[in-house]
């Protein structure tokens, strides 16, 4: 039985100190070769340092919070064999002889003898040819390298550890004279202790890819970031029971003429804001704010968001307060199609005076829709789930859907905006009372 | 005249060892590349360093060495009168030699299509520059701009550069040979010249500030130059500071002061200023881009970044060894990491060399420091007078030998000096093995073609091993 002493091994460039983090064994424990001991902390990571060799603890170096020099005493091991009295000698032991630990073997051989009389003569640690004969002592101590030692690898060694993201500091190499060799790097890697990301097989990408902003899309950042910035927005969500307009909807697409379009919940909301905006002419304008007017509108021309393979477009319905559901349904159709095809006109494309966005079928909950500038109001359109609600007491299963919808608040209060939309979800919750006046 | 533009992915500045480098694996790799250079392509190191002034002397150990063999003659070749020499002819030659290399550079980054732009670049910002070429201003904003300005040779205050004062750019164009030339600074620049101009047949004088020459090597290595100059007469003042010239009448006088107190004048054709090179910093605009200097250098890390984003330095700019090698290796490392490849610059050594007579090389740690480092050491020496190829090549009677230093507890090869007549070319299996960590086992169990100066390496490390067979 020998002693051996394990000291803070250098585990990083730099690095001249660690923090004890935690124990992971106590005095007494049997530990075996690479069980981790310790958990150290320096500024740069928290590090998991493994027994060098099989052994009983016999002493641990320190408290957890002690800071340990790189290369001073972290525990003291009982082991088989002699201990690291001449393991120690070759490789652990750094150049300068001024080290305070006891030697617990007292051994009056000069030291470079002791270290070439085991193995073969001229070649003190070639592990391969010194191996049988240090049997009982396995490999621990000629793995450890010196504090202060900078890896010894080729270039190729070096090149191929970056490349794969290994910190050479960490490893230790079997080669001779500990030099970390490819074949060092393929068990580090096998082993799963992956240092770096590329160590995943993931490469990073560098490329970038310039694309000139020109034409539709320049037009649409133009007109976006001109709304942004000038417009102060605020959003207003609101959830609406759509159980009763879905079942008229149904029936009346069930019901419909063959040359009458199928009804979607478009038609239906163009009605109500139809409807509503009698009461709060306001949102149905525009703002010319350089010259300091709002043209506030007596019909109803509705913008319909329309996303098409150059982006988005707005075609308008006009004078949607002169049309029925079904002509409206019938118009929003022909103006997608034709905006889709990039068929829409001038006229098609403009003249709106309140605009409705939809992405409720990708779903979504809320949205915060941007102003179509000039205009001073915009309803998006959520998706339509069926949910539990609570009707006097009783929970029932509903189909509802939210409205978000965003104001300029320059023109239009919060308090105008809040009355707006309730009166819409009062329209589109009572359908009858969309087809009264 | 109209401004042009230029946007490009990759800005090189300078297009010397380092810059030229960078851009050809910028060029490779794919990436969009420009390269600013006011001057032809080579650098310092090709137009007015490195390679001209091994032109001058190689044809001024030539004509040393037919001098030899006027009158009585050695190896039984007489020649019935001395050479005749004329400088010109020799800076002639050189000149073609610098050429054809110069045109080599430009046809390389022509092959790697990187756009080239002749013009002095001044920065306005971190990534964006002017240059005024013939065509016009030609303003250039790149994402990365790697920077490999240079170097410029030190000039002292009291020793203007000028018609007698010269610095080594001019040494490698004289129309004539000097009859007295003073070289203040005997490091190796300063050693390797003056010791040209000595065999072209100047009366040479050195004037150096420290007790030594060649500061940078240790005493062993010098030795053997010190006994050339001896030998060959070659004047040198230790411990003595240049203090000014004067000209009077057409004369020119070296004043100097030594550290005793004496005082000396110089009677000179030429005096050549060779106090070391400073990073070029000025007069490009380098005050305008916000990066940190490290004293005179440009500040980088081991991946040559500089302290603003995708600015990266190079070479001569941000530190020593001011050496080409260093410069190319560092520009080809950065093209790398632009491209996205994991590099570091980590070296285990950067090897220098020497052309005085005779050469030295030296890769890796002396003996001294070694010791200075920590280490427990074994040293072996193998002279070149034991070396049967040296001696046929008359390059076994300068004291030249070969020396190898290791640890004392792994065998692993810590650093490799050599002196002596054609040893520069060695240096390449010494710098070799040291990279791939080889112990001294690894030298002495490699063999070695006979009879070739490379058996000296081997030889050295048996020597450290206690069993030199020649020696």
């Amino acid at each position: 039985m020998g002693t051996y002493v394990f000291k803070l091994p250098d585990i990083g460039e730099g690095i001249a100190e660690a923090e004890i983090a935690e124990w992971r064994v106590a005095v007494g424990d049997m530990v075996e070769e690479d069980q981790p001991i310790v958990d150290m902390l320096t500024d740069k990571a928290a590090v998991e340092v493994p027994a060098p060799t099989d052994g009983k603890i016999v002493k641990l170096h320190g408290e957890p919070g002690d800071m340990v020099p790189v290369s001073s005493a972290l525990i003291t091991m009982e082991v088989e064999g002699d201990g690291n009295a001449i393991d120690a000698d070759v490789d652990i032991r750094p150049a300068e002889e001024a080290d305070p630990e006891p030697d617990p073997e007292p051994d009056t051989q000069p030291k470079a003898e002791s270290a070439q009389e085991p193995s073969a003569p001229a070649v003190p640690d070639q592990k391969p040819a010194s191996k049988p004969a240090q049997k009982p002592s396995r490999k621990p101590a000629g793995r450890t390298r010196p504090a202060g030692d900078k890896p010894l690898a080729s270039p190729a060694v070096r090149r191929r550890a970056r490349d794969e993201g290994i910190r050479l500091a960490y490893l230790q190499g079997t080669g001779p004279a500990g030099q970390i060799t490819h074949a060092d790097l393929d068990e580090h890697l096998a082993s799963g202790q992956i240092a770096g990301p590329a160590a995943t097989g993931l490469v990073q990408k560098t490329g970038v890819e310039d694309i000139k902003i020109i034409g539709i899309r320049r037009k649409i950042a133009e007109r976006m970031q001109d709304a942004k910035q000038r417009i102060p927005h605020f959003a207003y969500v609101e959830e609406i029971d759509l159980t009763e307009l879905e079942a008229l909807r149904k029936h009346m697409n069930t019901n419909r003429r063959d040359d009458q379009p199928k009804l979607t919940l478009l038609p239906f909301l163009m009605k109500a804001i139809v409807q509503a905006v009698p009461h709060y002419p306001q949102v149905n304008s525009n703002y010319d704010d350089a010259a300091g007017v709002v043209h506030q509108f007596e019909g109803v021309h509705i913008g319909i968001a329309t996303q098409t393979k150059v982006g988005l477009t707005v075609p308008v319905v006009r004078h949607a307060e002169a049309r029925d559901m079904w002509d409206s349904a019938a118009e929003v159709k022909r103006l997608a199609d034709a905006a889709r095809a990039g068929q829409a006109t001038k006229d098609e494309l403009s003249g709106s005076t309140i605009t409705i966005t939809s992405l409720g079928a990708l779903g979504g909950i809320v949205t915060t829709p941007v102003i179509n500038s000039p205009e001073v109001a915009i309803i998006g359109v959520n998706k339509l789930v069926e949910k539990p609600v609570v009707i006097d007491g009783q929970i029932a299963i509903r189909k509802t859907m939210n409205l978000s919808s965003s104001f300029d608040h320059r023109i239009v209060d919060g308090y105008d905006a809040a009355l707006f939309i309730q009166k819409i979800k009062g329209l589109l919750e009572f359908p009858a009372t969309l087809f009264t006046s | 005249m109209a401004t042009k533009s230029i946007n490009t992915k990759v800005l090189v500045v300078g297009a010397g060892p380092g810059g030229y480098v960078a851009a050809i694996r910028c060029g490779q790799l794919g990436l969009d590349t420009t390269i600013v250079e006011a001057d032809r392509h080579g650098g310092t190191c090709l137009i007015r360093g490195c390679i001209p002034s091994k032109a001058l002397i190689h044809a001024a150990s030539k004509l040393d060495d037919m001098r030899k063999h006027a009158g009585k003659g050695v190896l039984g070749i007489k020649l019935p009168q001395e050479p005749e020499f004329d400088l010109s002819g020799a800076v002639k030659w050189k000149d073609g030699v610098v050429d054809k290399l110069s045109r080599g550079v430009g046809s390389l980054l022509g092959r790697a299509k990187v756009r080239e732009v002749h013009g002095w670049a001044t920065f306005s910002d971190a990534k964006t520059c002017t240059v005024d070429t013939d065509e016009g201003e030609v303003t250039i904003h790149a994402e990365h701009v790697i920077l490999a300005n240079g170097s410029v040779a030190t000039e002292l205050p009291n020793l203007p550069f000028g018609e007698h004062v010269i610095s080594s750019a001019e040494a490698l164009n004289l129309p004539e040979v000097p009859k007295r030339l003073a070289v203040v600074g005997a490091g190796y620049i300063g050693l390797e010249l003056g010791i040209a101009y000595a065999k072209m047949g100047s009366t040479v004088t050195f004037v150096e500030a420290t007790d030594r020459i060649l500061p940078l090597y240790d005493a062993a290595l010098v030795r053997p130059v010190e006994q050339y100059l001896k030998k060959n007469k070659l004047k040198v003042h230790l411990s003595t500071k240049a203090q000014g010239v004067k000209v009077n009448k057409g004369v020119a006088t070296l004043s100097a002061k030594s550290d005793h107190g004496d005082d000396l004048n110089i009677k000179v054709d030429k005096v050549l200023v060779t106090v070391g090179r400073k990073p070029n910093t000025q007069g490009w605009g380098l005050e305008n881009m916000p990066v940190d200097m490290d004293g005179p250098f440009v500040k980088v890390d081991e991946q040559c970044r500089t302290s603003v984003s995708k600015v990266w330095a190079i070479g001569d700019l941000v530190g020593e060894p001011m050496l080409a090698h260093k410069g190319s290796a560092q520009g080809e490392m950065v093209a790398e990491i632009i491209a996205g490849q994991r590099r570091a610059f980590e070296p285990v050594a950067i090897p220098a060399v020497c052309f005085t007579e005779p050469e030295i090389i030296g890769v890796g740690l002396s003996p001294d420091e070694a010791k200075a480092a920590g280490y427990e050491t074994k040293v072996g020496n193998f002279p070149l007078a034991a070396n049967g190829r040296a001696l046929s090549m008359e390059a076994g009677a300068d004291g030249g030998f070969v020396r190898i230093t290791a640890r004392a507890d792994n065998h692993v090869i810590l650093g490799i000096h050599a002196v002596g007549k054609h040893v520069s070319e060695l240096s390449g299996e010494f710098i070799h093995a040291l990279e791939m960590g080889s112990r001294l086992e690894d030298v002495a169990g490699t063999i070695h073609v006979h009879p070739t100066m490379t058996e000296a390496f081997p030889e050295s490390a048996l020597s450290a091993l206690g069993h030199a067979i020649h020696a």
